[in-house]
């Protein structure tokens, strides 16, 4: 194959899944001269499993990509079929918005703002190889010979790498949903010394909605209220299509037994390590031998098609068995299967072996993001799209480079446990993995983030200024009931005793009287009414910071012991082996995370408080004598 | 945690009058501060740094004086460590030093590892460069064995019980988060308030069983607390030396010379005791002497065993009578002295008044009797009569404090639910006390949460 020259960009991003649009539309906004390659441009933000983006955990990294200036939230907001607030009855902390997405106009919507981004081309081909010259990235070699140049190189190709479609015995060479697999790049990857770890994971069967009997089934509706992702979504869509409830059968279950030595899993045919979050539906009957039912969601996958995503049936038994399995959910007698569900096989890269920057150690100038990391889910692909790409354009422009603590954001906790800890099966968002969750709400992510994205140039001006404004109102809110004091009169205690409240015996501040548990801001705004009125998100913040300021203060102190051991850095380059005192296998993993700081070594397995300690000594050594390295 | 505020007796056990509590740390000031109350009025957080304090040491949470106390404040950088340093000078042996460290360890302080404060002078610049290899081997050493010690030093059935609790938690700490990441799945069981209070109650009930056996603990370490008290002059600090065998404490023949508590360890026949000789306990006008009493009512409320001297050459008197009366609830000895004398006293009285009670016979002076009480204390302790054989043991201070700090926030997590705070509020306050657990028997990967949340419920699409 002769070889050509096809252009010279700042960032090249491979792959235009979630994490890849999310890289190149950041690298762009920043202003850096980006190329995005992909296998197939009708494929952009292909949704390969469920028709929904959000929920608990994701559902914020959602928000915190939208702060940072990113896609995913506008987008969905403009192409989903219904949004659902969860965890209403819970506190703040949990809260979380999921929306069921119309796959096919969200791939489009997603497609055309990037067309439509200034420093942004986007480009058809197959990456094969990545030009390396001493330990640093120059560009891609395409299937067709083409050479791209470039500074920097994010490869964010998911699923693809060596992939393999299982379905029963049947195993395949394969991309997700019948797609090229990725081999050349694998094997490229592979020669420049990557280690690589083999992932599985599956999808269920669709079924065509015109067959379902729903009269079997529960409704679910979205929620009334409009919602949004974005902080910018000003329009809200109103017509929303419902989900669908309904269980297995004891005939599923015995069907499943029955057939459990066709399973791939059960036979040895798949050796990659699944996750425990997303067992099949064989693995669930397996495991939960005594439960006797499991729920089923119908989705729709969009408004253009009956096609029908079939949550909670997730399985590779061979086809046969998965149209009896189907007809024995209630409602799905006579349903249709479009298609089978699958499992896929696909090698990750051992995300130990990246910087928190997402750079590879490996190699200068490369970066990784996406499930070839190790991850797994739309949105936590997107979120180390996101970082990829302003990191590397950063690279670029010169910038400092940007890394999100645990206690700034989602996105910090789901890369700082990638890079750090690393991850023996597909790696997903919880909201169990943050030690400061009542810090990282859905609610205030425009408040933790919004400065960072106008800083890098990712949110406008015209945003920018708003946020300030409302931030402003925040504070001014909060001084003001901190303040201002409610007295006992018969007005005051009308409003407290229909709210639920004990009435008032003395005057007290506005403040200490929100943070009674049945009152709410929009009695406290009656009772000591604000010259202007809040908007409904100033009055949550305000709310929030009064009601839950305990909570919130002790999470600032750990965070704050946190974030000592956080400054303490330790120098690069440092040869652990060297290092006497440390036990075998901290030096081995230290060695190789190579922690930045303190606080990031002592999350690593296998370190010991001794070994900080030790480490901690020789830092101080190194600074004192000035020795390093 | 590296850079957090700890804390330690800083002067050997047992020896010298004064022991010092040491605080270093970012918050040592504002630690001492909230347990401080100077007669002025001023607080520690408002006073120059190298300055000296007197005043008293309080328990905020019930308002009692703990201790008289001296406190050296001092700012970093000009301290031992570089860091803030507080020491608070007590002087009533270690009983009240032990709960002053005890306050300070539960007003947010850590106890300091073997070592650490001398590891933070090196950390931070005071200890010379030439040294380090050295220290990091006793880093290395310390540490490591301060973790085996504490770890051998619970027996199987501490760390089992440490195990359920935490496994209880751990279990509602997983259908708290299971309903909080799969919202969507009602076929779980929602955490219920009441359900969640019902299992933070009974978690609290257990911690506070535990720690009521920390003094039982104690004796195992320290020797069992054995407080001798008594009229003035019947022969106390007598009594404590013929124990001994040396003459630690001053005998004289005036009324109201031991002023101060003595302490003493001593093995009697295979006890490991801590002798604690008093101050003879009468109403008195001598205002140094009643401090001296204060402290012996005190020590006596925190005493495993009580030896009560009566003199038999005079009759009883309505104070021993008194003291008769408040030793009814305690384990306790009775000890009828000076039988070289002519006797005055009623025995028989003194036997209905002791009921179950051992009432020995002694003239120390002639050293007759002595044996026979030794014999009672070895047989009461081996024979179960004094509370100490529950194996069941918190023994170790670290354990303690922790316990304490799990307790409190088990109590938070219960007062949240109560006041109807949203669970995942409240679950904050569980995963601490599960964490504060976890730290006592060596255990806190956040890991295991998210194993718990798969194994325990049925998940995924
Ligand atoms: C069968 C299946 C089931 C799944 N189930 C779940 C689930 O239950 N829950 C969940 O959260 N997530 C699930 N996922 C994962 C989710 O789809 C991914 O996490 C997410 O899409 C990953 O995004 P990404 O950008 O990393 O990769 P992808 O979205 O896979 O995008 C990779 C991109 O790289 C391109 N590409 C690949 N190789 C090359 C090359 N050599 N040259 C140029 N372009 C290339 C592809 O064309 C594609 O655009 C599933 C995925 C699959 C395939
Ligand atoms: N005759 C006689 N005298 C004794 C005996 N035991 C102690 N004494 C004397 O009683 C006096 C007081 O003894 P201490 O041991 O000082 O008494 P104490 O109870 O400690 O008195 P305080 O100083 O008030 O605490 C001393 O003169 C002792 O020698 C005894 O068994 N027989
Ligand atoms: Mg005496």
């Amino acid at each position: 194959m002769p070889q050509f020259e096809a252009g010279t960009f700042d960032v090249i991003v491979i792959g235009a899944g979630h994490a890849g649009v999310e890289a190149a539309y950041a690298s762009a906004k920043m202003g850096a001269s980006t190329l995005v390659l992909t296998m197939n441009l009708d494929m952009i933000a292909f949704m390969p499993c469920n028709p929904s983006l959000g929920g608990p955990a994701k559902g914020i990294v959602v928000r915190e990509i939208d702060a940072l200036g990113g896609a995913m939230g506008k987008v969905i907001d403009k192409t989903h079929i219904q949004m659902r607030m969860l965890n209403t009855g819970k506190g703040p902390a949990v809260r979380a918005l999921r929306a069921q997405a119309d796959k096919v106009l969200y791939q489009q919507e997603m497609k055309r703002m990037l067309e439509d981004e200034e420093h942004l081309s986007l480009h058809q081909g197959v990456v094969e190889e990545l030009i390396v010259e001493d330990g640093e990235v120059k560009g891609v070699l395409t299937q067709i010979g083409a050479i791209y140049r470039a500074k920097t190189v994010i490869v964010t190709t998911g699923t693809f790498l060596r992939g393999e479609v299982i379905i029963g015995d049947l195993k395949y060479s394969s991309g997700p949903n019948n797609q090229m697999p990725s081999i050349k790049l694998a094997d490229s990857l592979r020669e420049l010394g990557f280690d690589t770890v083999r992932f599985k994971t599956g999808t269920p069967p669709r079924v065509n909605s015109n067959t379902v009997d729903y009269s079997k089934t529960e409704i679910q509706p979205g929620d009334e209220t409009p919602r949004a992702f974005s902080f910018e979504t000003t329009e809200f869509i109103t017509d929303q299509l419902p989900c669908w409830l309904t269980y297995t059968s004891p005939l599923t279950h015995q069907l499943i037994n029955e057939n459990l030595h066709l399973s791939p899993m059960y036979s040895g045919v798949i050796k990659g390590k699944g996750p425990s979050y997303c067992p099949s539906i064989e693995d669930k009957i397996v495991r939960f031998a005594d439960k006797s039912r499991h729920q089923i969601f119908l989705e729709p996958e969009g408004r253009n098609t009956r096609e029908m995503y079939v949550q909670g049936l997730s399985t590779s038994l061979p086809e046969h068995v998965q149209r009896k399995m189907i007809e024995s959910v209630p409602g799905l007698e006579k349903a249709q299967m479009l298609r089978a569900g699958y499992a896929i096989e696909y090698d990750a890269i051992v995300p130990t072996q990246l910087w928190p920057t997402l750079e590879t150690k490996k190699i200068k100038n490369l970066y990784t993001a996406g499930q070839l990391n190790g991850t797994s889910g739309y949105e936590e692909a997107a979120a180390q799209g996101i970082m990829a790409g302003i990191n590397a354009a950063s690279r670029v422009l010169g910038k400092e480079e940007v890394v999100l603590g645990r206690a700034d954001a989602y996105i910090g906790v789901l890369i700082d446990d990638l890079v750090t800890k690393g991850t023996s099966e597909p790696y997903r968002l919880l909201t169990s993995r943050a030690e400061y969750r009542l810090l990282l709400r859905h609610d205030n992510a425009d408040l933790r983030l919004t400065e960072i994205g106008h800083t890098l140039g990712m949110i406008s001006d015209e945003r920018y200024a708003k946020f300030v404004v409302k931030k402003q109102q925040i504070e001014e809110e909060i001084e003001r009931l901190r303040k201002v004091s409610v007295k006992p009169e018969e007005a005051v205690q009308t409003i407290i005793e229909a709210a639920g409240g004990t009435a008032l015996r003395e005057p007290m501040k506005a403040a200490d009287l929100l943070k009674r548990p049945e009152m709410k801001y929009d009695e406290i705004s009656k009772v000591v009414p604000p010259e202007t009125a809040c908007t409904p998100d100033v009055a949550e913040q305000v709310e929030i910071s009064i009601k839950y300021e305990g909570y919130i203060e002790k999470a600032m102190q750990q965070v704050n012991r946190m974030k000592k051991m956080e400054n303490k850095k330790i120098p690069e380059g440092i040869d652990y082996h060297a290092i006497s005192g440390l036990a075998k296998e901290a030096r081995a993993n230290l060695s190789d995370v190579r922690p930045l700081s303190i606080a990031q070594a002592s999350r690593i397995s296998g370190v010991n408080p001794a070994d900080i300690s030790i480490l901690l000594v020789y830092i101080e050594q190194g600074k004192i004598a000035k020795i390093s390295g | 945690m590296q850079f957090d505020t700890i804390a330690a007796i800083s002067t050997p056990m047992g020896e010298g009058a004064i022991a010092i509590v040491r605080i270093s740390g970012d918050e040592a000031v504002e630690i001492a501060d909230r347990l401080f109350r100077s007669p002025s009025g001023k607080r520690l957080v408002d006073s120059s740094s190298h300055t000296i304090h007197y005043g008293h040491l309080v328990d905020p949470s019930t308002d009692e004086t703990v201790e008289e106390i001296m406190v050296s404040l001092m700012k970093a950088p000009k301290t031992f460590t570089r860091e803030d340093v507080i020491e608070l000078n007590c002087h009533g042996g270690l009983v009240s030093v032990n709960r002053v460290l005890r306050l300070v360890l539960q007003y947010g302080a850590r106890l300091a590892e073997p070592g650490e404060f001398t590891k933070r002078a090196f950390l931070n610049g005071r200890i010379d460069l030439s040294q380090s290899e050295a220290v990091m081997d006793l880093i290395r050493a310390k540490t490591d064995r301060a973790m085996n010690v504490a770890l051998n030093q619970m027996d199987g059935k501490l760390s089992r019980l440490i195990g359920e609790l935490r496994q209880a938690l751990l279990e509602t700490l997983a259908q708290v988060e299971v309903n909080i990441d799969y919202p969507e799945y009602d076929d779980v069981e929602e955490m219920t308030i009441p359900l969640m209070i019902e299992k933070g109650e009974w978690v609290r009930s257990e911690i506070i069983k535990l720690l009521s056996t920390s003094s039982q603990g104690r004796i195992l370490r320290e020797g069992l607390s054995t407080v001798i008290i008594g009229r003035p002059n019947v022969g106390k600090s007598s009594l404590l030396n013929s124990l001994v065998q040396e003459n630690k404490a001053i005998v004289t023949d005036i009324a109201g010379t031991t002023r101060d508590i003595i302490e003493e360890y001593v093995n009697v026949k295979g006890v490991p005791l801590k002798l604690v000789d008093t101050a003879g306990i009468r109403e008195t006008e001598d205002l140094v002497e009643r401090i001296g009493v204060e402290r012996s009512r005190q020590v006596l409320k925190e005493a495993d065993l009580v030896i009560l001297l009566l003199n038999g050459s005079e009759a009883l008197s309505p104070e021993d009578e008194r003291l008769l009366e408040t030793i009814r609830p305690m384990d306790a000895i009775i000890v009828v002295n000076k039988t070289d004398l002519p006797q005055q006293i009623d025995i028989e009285t003194v036997k209905q008044l002791a009921g179950q009670k051992h009432v020995i016979t002694t003239s120390i002076l002639q050293d007759e009797g002595v044996d026979e009480l030794e014999e009672t204390i070895a047989s009461l302790f081996f024979g179960g009569g004094i509370e100490a054989e529950d194996p069941t043991y918190v023994s170790n201070e670290r354990h303690i404090a922790l316990l304490h700090q799990a307790k409190t926030s088990i109590e938070d997590a219960i007062q949240a639910a109560e006041a109807r705070v949203p669970i995942d509020m409240i679950q904050i306050d569980i995963t601490r006390t599960w964490e504060l657990l976890g730290e006592i028997v060596g255990d806190t990967v956040q890991d295991s949460l998210i194993n718990q949340l798969f194994s325990q419920f049925c998940l995924g699409k």
